[in-house]
């Protein structure tokens, strides 16, 4: 082992260190970079297939699929594109972490994303503001940003992020995590109950 | 009037508008990359259509799935109808859903909350 340099042994320990967490975690899906269309259906079709497998309820199968959708697209729309090296991206695409873990009862679809922090407030406020709601406050909500949210092409004005509340009937789990002075790491954890309601 | 008959894909819906064989359908699956791209010549083909739209309109929607961004463009198209309804025309919403699919029931009940315009619920048996 004398030959290996330590950047490559560092490598080495990295990537079975990495697979350790990832089984603690439970992740079976894992991606950090550009979130495209392409990577949107990849990931969709890859969860798809995995869930039919482990027999999942077809109810749970649709709901992780919408949750998947629409955090991909909230990263993918919304993500700050930093010009600085360690987060440099080409293209116009938000670029990020997703992960998929499954537990024996529930599925975690996670997403993790620079943000800046001119932004955190109103997301934060709208965040708040959904989990603070319960099935009926959320619906009124839905109804009211989808008529809204024709009138202003970019902003959804959240409602990805109601389709999740009302989709998995959870409270949505979030953080913002310090990175420099103007910008921060958005978290972002779904649970989807793998239960079906009718057991 | 032109027909427009586009074919389904994983993520875009298969969409068949026929004003003369009455056929007005959306369905499949929907969340393409750029909603607006996709659902602009629909609306564009709606608004020609209200200008002289036959007798009756029944506009069939059976969708699988859509993400939240469609979600938007869906009510535009339902919005057109609804000008159409209130210029004195008969139109009929369809909405089809899988009978075991709550949520895509519950999303008609909402879609036909807000616009005001004949609804029908049609649910159908996956198996």
């Amino acid at each position: 082992m004398s030959e290996i340099s330590k950047e490559k042994k560092d490598s080495l320990e990295f990537v079975y260190d990495l697979f350790l967490k990832m089984k603690k975690h439970k992740v079976h899906l894992a991606y950090e970079g550009e979130i495209t269309h392409q990577i949107t259906k990849a990931f969709t079709s890859l969860a798809e297939s995995n869930m039919a497998a482990q027999e999942d309820d077809n109810s749970v199968q649709k709901k992780v699929f919408h949750v998947m959708v629409e955090c991909l697209q909230n990263v993918s729309k919304h993500a700050e594109v930093n010009e600085d090296d360690l987060f440099a991206s080409t293209s116009r695409d938000g670029r990020g972490i997703f992960i998929v873990s499954r537990g024996e009862d529930e599925y975690y679809v996670t997403t993790g994303n620079l943000i800046s922090n001119d932004k955190i407030q109103g997301l934060n406020l709208m965040l708040e503001n959904i989990n603070s709601m319960d099935k009926e406050g959320l619906k009124k909500l839905y109804k009211q940003q989808i008529r809204e949210g024709r009138l202003s092409e970019k902003d959804g004005a959240g409602l990805g992020f109601i389709d999740i509340a009302r989709k998995t009937g959870e409270k949505l789990v979030y953080s913002f995590l310090p990175v420099e002075e103007t910008v921060s790491f958005f978290v972002l954890i779904s649970t989807i109950s793998r239960k079906s309601k009718s057991e | 009037m032109q027909v427009i008959k586009i074919k389904g894909t994983d993520d875009t819906p298969k969409v068949t508008l026929d004003a003369d064989n009455g056929i007005f359908e959306i369905s499949g699956r929907s969340l393409p990359e750029d909603v607006v791209a996709f659902y602009d010549p629909i609306l564009e083909w709606l608004d020609e259509y209200s200008q002289s739209p036959n007798s009756k309109t029944v506009f069939d929607f059976k969708l699988e799935y859509f993400n939240t961004a469609s979600s938007k463009l869906i009510l535009d198209i339902l919005l057109k109808l609804e000008e159409m309804c209130d210029a004195g025309k008969e139109i009929l919403v369809r909405w089809h859903y899988p009978d075991d699919d709550e949520d895509m029931q519950e999303a008609g009940e909402e879609y036909a909350d807000i616009v005001e315009v004949p609804f029908e619920q049609v649910s159908y048996s996956v198996d």
